[in-house]
């Protein structure tokens, strides 16, 4: 009786998987057939890679030495990085807490989390290069551009995962402080705070790393700090100053990333 | 301000009548099913009741009836001139003040120091600006370490309750609900996560110190002589329903067939 059952379903999975093989196989077909166009479509020769890889040590030859003569101009604009990502960052993490309590679908009734989540949806829709376009074009050049936007994205990233954190808390402790007749209020700040704010820190701290590194994009497409220095170097041929500006960018990254790992430490 | 109202309080539960009347109490979390099926029982004043049962049978939801952690679907408790059942939101807030609560988990907020957790006892007091920066009063904070004091915690006030064992973490949760300055103790299943030797303890400690305060405790437990052995009365539950109400001694096997179900179990 059970052998029977183990042959049939052994059958019908062998059924199931051979009807399947052939499908698969013609996925692979159709996904190769697609690469060898778009490859036939480059023009990808032997030549122009050769010559390629020339022109690519020549650039890389004239990035070295790096020149920091023009170091006023790098600390300028590196300065101006570092401000927008810290104050981006402050004011999304000061945003994304509200909104993502608001989100979070075990202490909202459901209406607002619609309203919430709809708000999060909406700053994680677009690039941050491309909500600086948009606010380069309503407010002008300039840091306040880029501040803008990368509070959009802030705002897109630490409120959605900072409302899922909130989701998973333990409602055994939400229970105990219930019955103590507290206030919603103090529900939040004793019950559920402190069971999210090491996450909390975690992202927010997560962020801003990412936010210093988005803020020396930003200003490519006028929307303050360094990156608009490196790109009117490029533009330039100053490849040496170029290397300046990268190697400080990585540098700066660095003590960023050292940093948080002292906040972590600090929060866990 | 707030200290003359906090001393009426006190002249209040001096005063008041300690007794808890439950009447054809009934919930069903699907319609149709009843999960406690229309009970009605008194608990008295100054007693420690016991409620037994197979688990799936109501208890956690009778008690979580009493101070609305659970909304009844219908049915009345009485308790200090008030029915609770009744009550919403800045009333109800008002009434759980006084109704301390033990849990099988112990449910203290693992991240806050044993202080914080016991001093979360008031927070149906302070406003959130205080809790937020713990500015709790000095009479709290003191009444707090007399507490830990009471149930042997004072040298752990300031570690984390995540440091904690069962037993510590148990005593903790006491010290918390008996920081409500109760009128009536509840404990769902408080033993059950416990080894033999500090179930025993902790019952004692919730009893004396319920008995020292002169308030009533009712206790859900599973383990059936821990409940002879400290309550003054036993209530059987099955399927919703109280199949015995007497006290420890008059138990018998009968009665605990009537309550579990078949008799194999029994030695």
């Amino acid at each position: 009786m059970v052998d029977l059952n183990i042959s049939q379903n052994r059958a019908q999975s062998r059924q199931y998987f051979g009807r399947c093989n052939w499908l698969v196989i013609l996925c692979w077909l159709i996904l190769f057939l697609y690469l060898s166009y778009v490859f036939s479509l480059f023009e990808l020769t032997t030549e122009r890679f050769l010559i390629g890889l020339d022109n690519g040590a020549k650039f890389l030859g004239r990035m070295i030495p790096p020149n920091f003569s023009r170091h006023e101009l790098l600390i300028e604009g590196l300065v101006e990085s570092l401000q927008i990502g810290i104050i981006a960052t402050a004011a999304g993490v000061l945003l994304s807490l509200p909104l993502g309590f608001l989100a979070a679908r075990n202490l909202m009734p459901i209406w607002v989390t619609w309203f919430a989540r709809g708000i999060i949806v909406l700053c994680r829709s677009f690039h941050p290069v491309i909500v600086a376009i948009l606010f380069v074009k309503a407010v002008g050049f300039g840091a306040l551009a880029g501040v803008l936007a990368l509070i959009v994205a802030s705002i897109g990233f630490i409120a959605k995962l900072f409302a899922e954190a909130v989701e998973e808390i333990s409602l055994k402790q939400i229970e105990a402080i219930r019955s103590t007749g507290a206030s919603f209020s103090n529900i939040i700040l004793i019950g559920v705070l402190p069971q999210v704010m090491g996450r909390f820190i975690g992202f927010a701290s997560y962020q801003l790393d990412s936010n210093l590194r988005n803020s020396t994009m930003v200003g490519l497409v006028g929307a303050g700090g360094i990156g608009g220095t490196l790109f009117a170097a490029f533009q330039r041929f100053d490849y040496d100053f170029v290397a300046a500006i990268l190697l400080s960018i990585v540098a700066v990254i660095m003590v960023g990333e050292g940093i948080n790992n002292v906040v972590r430490r600090i929060y866990r | 301000m707030s200290q003359t109202s906090d001393h009426q309080d006190q002249v209040k539960i001096q005063n008041m009548n300690r007794q808890l009347v439950i009447k054809n109490l009934r919930k069903e979390y699907v319609p149709g099913a009843r999960v406690l099926d229309d009970l009605t029982v008194t608990m008295h004043a100054k007693d420690i009741t016991a409620v037994i049962g197979p688990s799936g049978t109501g208890k956690s939801t009778l008690i979580r009836c009493i101070n609305r952690l659970i909304d009844p679907t219908s049915g009345e408790i009485y308790f200090d001139g008030k029915d609770l059942s009744k009550l919403h939101g800045k009333q109800l807030r008002i009434a759980r003040r006084h109704i301390g609560m033990v849990f099988q988990e112990y449910n203290l907020v693992e991240r806050l120091t044993v202080m914080e957790n016991v001093l979360s006892g008031r927070l149906g007091y302070v406003s959130a600006w205080r809790a937020w920066l713990r500015k709790f009063s000095t009479e709290d904070i003191s009444a707090a370490f007399s507490l830990l004091e009471q149930v042997g915690m004072a040298d752990f006030a300031s570690q984390r309750a995540d440091a904690l064992s069962g037993g510590q973490r148990q005593r903790v949760s006491i010290a918390r609900s008996l920081m409500q300055s109760p009128t009536i103790l509840l404990a769902d299943e408080p033993t059950s996560s416990l080894d033999p030797k500090t179930s025993v303890e902790i019952l004692e400690l919730m009893v004396n110190q319920a008995k020292s305060r002169e308030i009533p405790v009712i206790i859900n437990i599973h383990d059936v002589s821990l409940a002879q052995r400290f309550a003054d009365r036993i209530l059987g539950m099955s399927n919703g329903k109280i199949v015995f109400d007497g006290a420890p001694a008059e138990l018998n096997d009968e009665h605990l067939k009537v309550i579990y179900g078949g008799e194999s179990w029994l030695t």
